[in-house]
């Protein structure tokens, strides 16, 4: 009984959440197309579905793609095994933990964008700088959740882990890692939305290719119903992308 | 049922936290001896923060006293002894991401009991709870008191000839407790462990122990053993008999004087701290 009013009330939320965007959508048409708004500002949505079909039709997106692809694994890859790493090294000892947390956490409330400039100076315009952009800003939520999650382990479970005679393997791959689970998948979770966040941005302002870079020509350029449909393009793929983390993350969750 | 052979001999065992001059320097435990007869149930009773799960953390090898030795079958301890001995504690330490059979094959592996027999032993253990149904279930889709059961499966399932338990029911409803009580009674009733018990309840001790331990004040050692001669199984009527109420009513006023001198000793120094704490 429960159970189907909650089935219920979620899906009236969704209900209304898509008809916000629908309702958007309609005030959008109606800007361009009765309000007289103009196109070089807003394109009309009907032209900017075209230019999507077209841009997907032609598979123009695909050199930028590849490369905006490309910097983002190599960021997230990084970011996620050397947070890892650390976090878990700290953990091991309060001291550690005491020292790096806080400096981590501070680290972490600046606006490490500002270091796109000397970085690019450091590895050039090329997918290089953004690379360490986003090695850098998705470090942070990484290793502060792998401090929180391995630093913050039921002591009884290790005591009776160790009281039933558990190595120190044992201890790790059955206390520990599923203890610490969560907290790290969520850590990841944000590492990963922040990269794409630092990478996407990154190519805007600085940058020779990716799908961020094409943007950037694209306003410079004044085609406007071409970068909207490039936007949504990549709003998709995010969405996307988010959309799959979450769930790999809820999943992740679900053995608690 | 006890043989009269040493299975735990302590041995002027003292422990104390912190180094002396240390805000928190604290003498837990004060030169304690006693001997633990196989097979026999011995609960450990006093004040809280007397030293009890001291005590029983240095039994277990969890915990190397500052002074004194603990011998278990003829070994002396020096950490934990998963052969020899299994815990279980009040918050039941189940593994929350595991299931309760999957709890119980865990303990088995960190033991060291070959993979064949798992299956077997975990079946075994659980039907010897009444929790064979709930085999698939997580802990928390559990009960206090089946989480407790399960936990005493995963204890058993290790075969160990020693168990200990601290406060195993101490955090649960009282008719929960008496019903986990008798259960206990008879289940333990059929094996030759020997079995140290850490309780607050006068009644839990009386109706589950061989010998009551009376614990003193902080540094807590052992003040009075009282022995309950009733044969295992104990019989649910014997809580209402006049010898259960006589031996309870002993162990009251044993307590009492007790649990006044660790409020007593408690209560000024507590307030002392909080003035000398505030700036
Ligand atoms: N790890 C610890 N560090 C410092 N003090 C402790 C620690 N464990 C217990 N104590 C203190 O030692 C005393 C005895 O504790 P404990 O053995 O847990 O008492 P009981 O089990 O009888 O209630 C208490 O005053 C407690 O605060
Ligand atoms: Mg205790």
């Amino acid at each position: 009984m429960a159970r189907r009013r909650e089935a219920m009330e979620r899906l009236a939320s969704r209900a209304v959440q898509i008809g916000f965007l629908l309702a958007l959508l309609a005030l959008w048409y109606a800007a361009t197309n009765f309000w007289g708004v103009n196109h070089l500002l807003l394109p009309n949505p009907v032209a900017v579905f075209h230019q999507l079909v077209d841009v997907l039709k032609t598979g123009q997106f695909l050199p930028d793609l590849r490369v905006t692809a490309t910097e983002f694994v190599a960021a997230f890859l990084l970011a996620m095994t050397s947070g890892m790493l650390v976090g878990f090294f700290v953990s091991r000892s309060r001291y550690w933990s005491r020292v790096f947390e806080p400096l981590f956490a501070g680290l972490y409330s600046i606006p490490i964008i500002l270091l796109l400039p000397l970085y690019v100076l450091f590895f050039g315009l090329g997918p290089a700088s953004k690379i360490a952009l986003g090695t850098t800003i998705s470090f942070f939520p990484v290793v502060l959740a792998t401090i929180a999650g391995f630093g913050n382990v039921d002591r009884s479970l290790i005591t009776a882990a160790r009281s039933m005679g558990a190595s120190d393997y044992q201890l790790f791959r059955y206390v520990l890692v599923p203890a610490a689970l969560p907290v790290i998948l969520t850590g990841l979770r944000i590492g990963f939305t922040v990269a794409l966040l630092a990478i996407l941005g990154s190519e805007t302002i600085a940058s020779l290719a990716g799908l961020g870079h094409h943007i950037v020509q694209l306003a410079e350029s004044m085609e406007m119903a071409r970068m909207f449909a490039y936007i949504a393009f990549v709003v998709a793929i995010t969405v996307l992308l988010n959309g799959l983390v979450s769930h790999l993350e809820a999943r992740g969750r679900r053995r608690e | 049922m006890s043989t009269g052979e040493v299975a735990i001999r302590i041995r002027s065992v003292g422990h104390q936290f912190g180094e002396v001059g240390e805000a928190r320097h604290i003498r837990a435990l004060a030169d304690t001896s006693l001997d633990i007869v196989r097979g026999e149930l011995l609960c450990l009773i006093g004040p809280s923060g007397c030293g009890k799960s001291t005590l029983l953390n240095v039994i277990g090898g969890l915990l190397a006293p500052t002074s004194g030795t603990v011998e278990v079958a003829g070994k002396p301890v020096h950490g934990p002894m998963p052969h020899d001995i299994a815990y279980i504690f009040q918050e039941n330490a189940l593994f929350p991401w595991n299931t309760v059979d999957e709890n119980v094959r865990l303990g088995m592996l960190f033991q060291g009991v070959p993979k064949a027999e798992h299956a077997a032993r975990a079946q075994q253990s659980l039907q010897a709870v009444g929790l064979a149904e709930f085999a698939d279930h997580y802990p928390a889709q559990l009960s206090g008191g089946m989480r407790q059961r399960a936990s005493l499966a995963r204890a058993l399932s290790l075969q160990t000839g020693i168990l200990l338990m601290d406060e195993p029911f101490g955090a649960l409803d009282e008719q929960t407790r008496m019903i986990l009580g008798e259960d206990l009674s008879v289940l333990l009733a059929r094996t030759e462990k020997t079995i140290v018990f850490v309780t607050h309840s006068l009644g839990e001790a009386v109706f589950l122990a061989d010998r009551v331990a009376v614990f003193s004040a902080r540094p807590g050692t052992v003040k009075k053993i009282i022995r309950i001669d009733e044969p295992h199984p104990r019989n649910p009527a014997f809580v209402t008999s006049e010898k259960f109420t006589a031996l309870r009513n002993e162990l009251y006023a044993l307590l009492h004087d007790e649990i006044r001198k660790a409020v007593g000793s408690d209560a000024p120094r507590g307030r002392r701290g909080a003035n000398g704490g505030a700036p």
